[in-house]
């Protein structure tokens, strides 16, 4: 039985990654969870320095899912290579760092800081953070700031480069698209959904932020759509993620199109979910005599219901 | 180093109609608890309420010859988890993670121990004063509550030999007013050669008075601070609360792993 995916360079043992955000950096879970048994681990995202974050309420619960916004505090990235890497290398993690910037510059510079790092495996590209005026989102919801960031950092890196998605744009295949040809290696989606929630005693938004980003098992099928949607559009290969929370909605993104998955909100409500994702999997390739679960991969029957 | 076991629930005492006592059946988790850790808990495996939500252990059960055997809860009835939490049946299976977080620093004597307590925020004192009085310190409990009937465990805590103080907003029992008013009287009046410990959990405006309160004494403060959580495990940093830093700077730390005891005098009070 074969669980190894393949993304652009790197090969992963499985194909499920802790998400992004949902995972600290990684060594927070190191005590409860073998992290070599991921595919892999994208941490928090980073940004050349450091950041506070919103204050606090920065989540509230909405049905079948969570509203969030952290407001990406992080330790920046030369801490992160300091006093994090070690640790993870150690571990034999398979590291995928979420990277983060206000400007094109500062994600190549950020980059080019990680690739010179001993331990990181690919680069995820934080395009598509919802909560934070001035880094990502404004590159991620136009096509060419998709293009110059994707382009910018494929020139300072031979890591993999993956872009992650936002959800929150008309079309998200055209962004998909934009990505593979800047040369991306890989793109990821869904980030969080756009989103509000308001108290209606006191009339304020729930969380200090306003809005927030939306995640959980409540946005799925729209996740499956868009993973299915990039699927017909590119060629290089699509991380799914978007309120996976059993085996079956792993299968159901890797169906769909995604050669790996990631799994964030899910892993709040049970940390130890991996071991019975895996078996999940298993158990799945066994009873329909799935030798590779790479052959799984957009295998969606398009044939009409009979 | 924690663990998540989905724990039998043994027992449910309801103390009113908003406050019940919840035993699980939890040997790991309650060999390794230390007074002020907490745990993730979640009862049912539905999606609405999704997440998990923190609780400080409140007893420690134990079997007849003092094996650790599990752990209870002190809820409050506030919002959908909390009513399942209230509404469950012996028999029922809780997803349980813990312990978790940094418990209280336990005096020695000659320093007393000096808990403030506002409301559910009596949870993790129950441990805390077992711990004290193990170790022949002089505990005193500080307890404020609405009303009377909202006051609990008053005997569990005259058994284990603390000194009780009790307010009430209503003045149905100890002195009317808030738990602050006595604090800050037997604060005053205390000789500053005698040290004390004062250790507060409640709500945010009794911690920020609290730690005010013992600043303006210069007695330190430990808090167990409340933060909406979402994983419990420094995973999702929504928990943060922020403290003076080594930089002299406030920073957002996450109360779930840095915390949820934290020293009074660092943090900032919004």
């Amino acid at each position: 039985m074969d669980l190894s995916v393949q993304i652009g360079s790197l090969r992963l043992k499985n194909p499920l990654i802790a998400a992004s955000g949902c995972f600290g950096y990684g060594v927070e879970y190191a005590d409860l969870v073998d992290l070599s048994s991921l595919g892999g681990v994208a941490v928090k995202g980073l940004f050349l320095n450091e950041r506070e974050g919103h204050p606090a309420p920065r989540i509230v619960e909405t049905p079948a899912g969570m509203l969030n916004a952290i407001g990406l505090q992080g330790i920046g990235v030369r801490r992160f290579v300091e006093e994090k890497l070690p640790e993870l290398r150690a571990r034999n993690v398979t590291v995928i760092v979420n990277v983060c910037g206000t400007t094109v510059d500062e994600y190549a510079e950020v980059s080019r800081i990680l690739s010179d790092a001993d331990g990181v495996h690919a680069i995820e590209l934080n395009i598509s953070c919802p909560n934070i005026k001035e880094g990502g989102i404004q590159f991620g919801c136009s096509l060419t700031g998709t293009h110059d960031v994707v382009s910018a950092v494929r020139k300072v890196t031979r890591l993999p480069v993956i872009p992650k998605l936002t959800p929150n744009v008309t079309d998200v295949p055209s962004f998909a698209r934009a990505s593979e040809d800047a040369g991306a290696d890989a793109v990821s989606l869904v980030n969080t959904f756009l989103a509000m929630v308001l108290d209606v005693e006191t009339r304020r938004p729930s969380i200090s932020n306003g809005m927030g980003g939306l995640s959980g098992p409540a946005i799925r099928p729209i996740a499956v759509r868009m993973v299915y949607e990039c699927r017909q559009t590119v060629k290089i290969p699509i991380v799914g993620m978007g309120g996976i929370a059993d085996a079956r909605d792993a299968l159901e993104f890797m169906i769909a199109g995604a050669t790996a998955v990631q799994v964030g909100t899910a892993n709040f409500v049970d940390p130890l979910i991996w071991g019975k994702l895996l078996d999940g999997i298993r158990s799945y390739m066994d009873r329909h005599n799935i030798a590779r679960i790479s052959d799984i991969v957009g295998t969606v029957n398009d044939h009409a219901h009979p | 180093m924690p663990v998540d076991v989905a724990a039998e629930i043994v027992s449910n005492r309801a103390l009113s109609g908003d406050y019940n006592v919840l035993g699980l059946s939890a040997p790991g988790i309650a060999a390794a608890a230390q007074p002020g850790q907490f745990v993730m808990v979640k009862v049912g495996g539905n999606r609405d309420p999704l997440l998990r939500r923190p609780f400080s252990i409140f007893e420690v059960l134990r079997s007849n010859d003092g094996t650790p055997t599990g752990i209870t809860l002190l809820s409050k009835r506030i919002g959908p988890s909390t009513t399942n939490i209230y509404n469950a049946q012996p028999g029922q299976l809780a997803a349980c993670l813990g312990p978790l977080g940094r418990p209280f620093t336990v005096v020695d004597t000659p320093t007393e121990a000096w808990m403030v307590a506002g409301g559910v925020g009596l949870a993790p004192f129950a441990t805390l004063a077992h711990a004290l009085r193990t170790r022949n310190v002089k505990t005193t409990l500080f307890y404020g509550a609405r009303r009377a009937v909202e006051l609990f465990y008053l005997d569990f805590f005259r058994a284990l030999g603390v000194d009780l103080v009790l307010t009430t907003e209503d003045g149905s029992a100890g002195e009317r007013g808030r738990i602050i008013a006595p604090l800050d009287r037997m604060l005053a009046s205390r000789p500053d050669r005698q040290p004390v410990m004062v250790y507060a959990c409640g709500p945010e405006g009794m911690l920020a008075a609290t730690a005010r309160t013992a600043a303006k004494y210069s007695r330190p403060c430990q808090v167990s601070v409340e933060r909406i959580m979402g994983c419990g495990m420094g995973g999702c940093y929504s928990c943060v609360v922020p403290m003076l830093g080594d930089d002299g700077k406030f920073h957002h730390v996450r109360s779930c792993i840095t915390g949820p005891v934290l020293p009074a005098d660092q943090i900032r009070w919004d």
